[in-house]
């Protein structure tokens, strides 16, 4: 490397947006190597190298957030690093910018939990820990900063292994050491896709900086099996049904910030990747690829809700719902790449800033909600459903932020919930529009499909909220729960904050969003935002005041207030709810998790392999066992895994044993070979 | 010009004697016979890589000669020995199937290997262009030694008797390879036949016996 090109990197570092991004990601995995230095002490890695990493994140926002406030002008920076004439390309434009937004907003509330949350003692050392933590969050920087595939591959495999090993943290466990390996393994069944589909992308010219990509013109067939490989590999990535298998098994099993990071961040680098090549790079061509994708979003989205139902593991719960609402945001593309190909440039900016702003309400509140999970767990050790209850009185503060996050994600306002699932209906009604008549007599069934699956997140957190923190502890150890400690509190807090900012004030939201469809489709929704409402499209179709709603809400709620404590006798008096004249009730009397998820069991039945031990009505101890399994397991991956043994095992003839059969495997080849020479 | 020719001619009787060493290697049973046979093919080779040398007036090459008569004409042989009477297999000999038929494919492999070097030859440009195809016929022979053999010990020696070959075959290409290379071979080889040296202590211990055969009970099922 000359002298030249090195002042020219220290040139450009000195002032752009982009080199200062560079420069803080890099200070992770700084952060994250000096806790090796004492890697058993909880003290100084917890305490004081997440909080810094905390720092870093909001620096990461506020450079996101200045970059998108700005012109949006795409900066580049060549490092010459990597491989001999194939340096890395670091490129920062609108959808970079607007998901390291979301990557520094959200980071920011879960680091800072997780500097209250690790522990001595609970699997890997803190300092490990603090290292995978750390080199996770920088490589999610860089994939959303690559700018030729090199670098994005490398990066991608770096978090796909960095969260491996956060997710198996706990390996003296055999059943986390399995839901690893499932993760692992779909995570390189993914990556061959995308690295297949860049093959395909570069179109003949080995050319593997996105510029040159984007430059390329390539044939229909070509350009259609990008866009499958890429949406098979993120895909898997992201969770999309039928490759979510191993969503509901590494979420659990990680730590609870573990969990909100890969639900919250992961899932959504995925979301920008899918975005980046569709749009950017490929330059949605065919209106076939958004009804594929409208699909596949939305029965993921239904998939995900119905199953989330029928949970009885808290954090299992949550993972199906992050497949429901990845189908949400698929959805949102889905509809975006049909109006983009169809030349409705509005709607589909409609559609896309549904879909962006939905990725980000998600990363808040999920990470909230798992959050949450995680303080539950620590104070009640606990996981299951049917051993909680009642946590509102011993743990206040958390059962107060999670509300917040469950009515977010239930989508009700005046919470960021409600923004994007409302822009997304608001997107569909739009579909009349499109110039075919099949996809026109359809859209309205996706639209239906997309009322019920909102419909039924809104039930699952019902049941999330319900049976964790209200009514009676189901186990007498539960009053005893603490509440969460200071970090932990600043944390939630944080993106409790989020979500409510994002859903009175959807405004900022918006223009961060209408940054990145400007970029890519050349359309803005709303042009003209005012403060108190957003209209996507006109104001006298459709618009929402999050301000007014919020002035509604206080009004009605301070009037009852003042009402009750005014007119009625103003004493506050704590007796049980409503018994119906019976008023010995325990808490085996509480409708459970499974009960709650009953109705749906039987209305969805077709979506479930389901196996039950029902009692018999003299057993004296009665036990009643329900296993409900993915029919994708035995539909398409226990045959597929079946296979691949087979063809192992047909293989495994070659290894007879004999060292002499060996030797003659070599000799033959060496004569075939020198045989082709001749 | 009389030099190289008597020279050539030397030299090709020489590598007739290895190939003549290789296919007695293919036949022979006891394993001492068989360290001894290869000591001779690495005495003939130090006399041919001497003979090269004097002929092109190339310094290196003795070097690479005096290599060869330390590592391949004194210390393996040594080494050799002393492991069989440490695990008291100087007596070992192995039944053979079918020398004749072992013969056969031996013969056919040898004008396979002419065959293959014939138009290496042309282009060649040293005095021992002619004896690049037993150069490549020693090592396809002794491969083929290392396939029929049953015992630890002679397999080993198949591995190196075909170093042998690669060796010759490279200083009859193109006067030998770079000094680098070769003391990195030699030292590969030292290490290699250490290393094997502690695999015989290990299935001896295990079975008993040096017979590889007994290795195929390792394979999972």
């Amino acid at each position: 490397m000359s002298v030249y090109s090195w002042t020219s990197i220290i040139t450009a570092f000195s002032g752009t947006n982009l080199s200062s991004l560079l420069l803080l990601v890099a200070v992770w995995p700084v952060l994250g190597f000096a806790g090796l230095l004492r890697p058993r002490s909880v003290r100084f890695v917890a305490r004081l190298l997440f909080p810094l990493g905390a720092l870093v994140c909001v620096g990461v926002l506020l450079k996101a957030g200045a970059f998108l406030a700005s012109e949006c002008v795409p900066q580049e920076i060549v490092l010459p690093l990597g491989l001999a004439n194939l340096p890395f390309h670091f490129r920062l434009d609108a959808l970079s910018g607007f998901f390291l937004l979301l990557l520094g907003l959200a980071g920011a509330g879960i680091s800072t939990f997780a500097a209250g949350y690790f522990r001595a003692g609970e699997g890997t050392s803190p300092g490990l820990l603090g290292l995978q933590y750390h080199i996770f969050l920088a490589s999610m920087a860089v994939v959303i900063l690559a700018g030729d595939a090199y670098l994005f591959m490398v990066a991608w495999e770096m978090m796909a292994l960095s969260s491996y090993f956060l997710v198996t943290s706990q390996h003296r466990i055999p059943e986390i050491r399995r839901a690893g390996f499932l993760y692992l393994l779909m995570a390189h069944l993914g990556a061959i896709c995308i690295l297949l589909s860049f093959g395909a992308m570069q179109g003949g010219s080995w050319q593997f900086t996105f510029d040159a990509m984007r430059g390329t013109s390539l044939t229909p067939f070509w350009a259609t099996a990008a866009f499958t490989l890429a949406l098979l590999g993120f895909g898997a990535k992201a969770g999309l049904v039928p490759l979510h298998v191993w969503l509901p098994e590494a979420h659990p099993a990680a730590p609870s910030p573990v969990s909100a990071m890969m639900s919250g961040l992961m899932l959504k680098t995925a979301i920008y990747a899918m975005l980046r090549i569709t749009f950017d790079l490929l330059h949605v061509q065919f209106w076939q690829w958004g009804v594929a994708v409208l699909a596949l979003g939305l029965f993921s989205a239904l998939f995900g809700a119905v199953f989330a139902a029928v949970q009885t593991d808290m954090k299992r719960l949550l993972a199906y719902s992050s497949i429901e609402n990845i189908g949400l945001i698929f959805t949102g593309i889905g509809l975006a790449i049909l109006f983009e190909a169809s030349n409705l440039r509005l709607f589909a900016a409609l559609a896309l800033t549904a879909a962006l702003i939905h990725a980000l309400n998600h990363s808040l509140f999920k990470s909230l909600l798992f959050l949450s999970t995680g303080t539950v767990l620590h104070a009640t050790k606990q996981r299951s459903l049917g051993k909680l209850g009642g946590l509102i009185r011993s743990m206040p503060w958390v059962a107060v932020l999670a509300l917040i996050g469950t009515l977010s994600i239930a989508g009700l306002p005046p919470l960021n919930g409600f923004v994007s699932e409302w822009l997304l209906l608001q997107s569909f009604l739009f579909t009349a529009q499109i110039p075919h008549t099949f996809i026109n007599m359809l859209v309205p069934l996706g639209a239906a499909a997309l009322a019920l699956t909102v419909a039924l997140a809104a039930y699952v957190m019902v049941k999330f909220y319900g049976v964790i923190f209200l009514g009676q502890p189901r186990e007498p150890s539960l009053a005893h729960a603490h509440d969460a400690n200071w970090l932990e509190r600043i944390g939630l807090m944080w993106l409790a904050a989020g979500c409510v900012a994002i859903g009175i004030l959807p405004q900022f939201a918006l223009r961060a969003a209408a940054a990145v469809t400007g970029a890519l489709l050349g359309q803005t929704i709303a042009p003209n935002a005012s403060i108190w409402q957003i209209a996507p499209i006109a104001p006298e179709q459709a618009s929402y005041s999050g301000l007014i709603f919020l002035a509604g809400i206080v009004a009605v709620v301070g009037v009852a207030f003042v009402a009750v404590r005014l007119l009625a006798h103003g004493r506050i008096r704590r007796t049980p709810a409503w018994d119906c004249g019976y008023p010995w009730q325990n808490s085996r009397m509480q409708d459970t998790a499974e009960g709650f998820g009953q109705p749906i069991r039987h209305m969805f039945g077709a979506f479930f392999r389901m196996e039950r031990d029902l009692p018999s009505p003299y057993d004296s101890e009665p036990r009643y066992r329900i296993h409900i399994e993915d029919r994708f397991w035995r539909g398409i991956y226990r045959p597929l895994a079946r296979a691949v043994q087979r063809s192992a095992d047909a293989m495994s003839v070659l290894q007879g044993g004999r060292l002499s059969i060996y030797l003659l495997f070599s000799f033959l080849t060496l004569i075939v070979l020198l045989v082709f020479i001749l | 010009m009389l030099k190289s020719h008597l020279a050539a001619q030397l030299l090709n009787l020489l590598a007739a004697g290895l190939l003549l060493i290789s296919f007695a290697m293919l036949s022979r049973r006891r394993t001492q016979r068989l360290i001894t046979l290869f000591a001779w093919q690495g005495s003939i080779l130090f006399l041919s890589t001497c003979l090269v040398a004097y002929d092109a007036s190339l310094t290196e090459l003795y070097y690479s000669a005096a290599l060869t008569l330390i590592m391949k004409v004194i210390t393996l042989p040594w080494i050799l020995h002393r492991l069989m009477r440490r695990l008291g297999a100087q007596w070992d000999s192995e039944p053979l199937v079918n020398i004749p038929a072992t013969m056969l494919v031996g013969l056919v492999l040898v004008i396979f290997a002419f065959g293959l070097a014939e138009p290496i030859s042309m282009l060649a440009t040293t005095i021992t262009r002619h004896t690049i195809g037993i150069a490549l016929a020693v090592i396809l022979l002794s491969f083929l030694m290392m396939i029929t053999r049953r015992k630890a010990v002679t397999v080993v020696i198949g591995f190196l008797a075909m170093e042998n070959g690669l060796f010759f075959a490279a200083t009859s290409a193109t006067y030998g390879m770079p000094m680098v290379i070769e003391l990195g071979i030699a030292l590969d080889l030292l290490v290699a036949v250490f290393i094997l040296g502690i695999f015989f202590f290990q299935i001896h211990e295990q079975f008993d016996s040096l017979d590889l055969h007994h290795l195929e009970t390792l394979r999972e099922d």
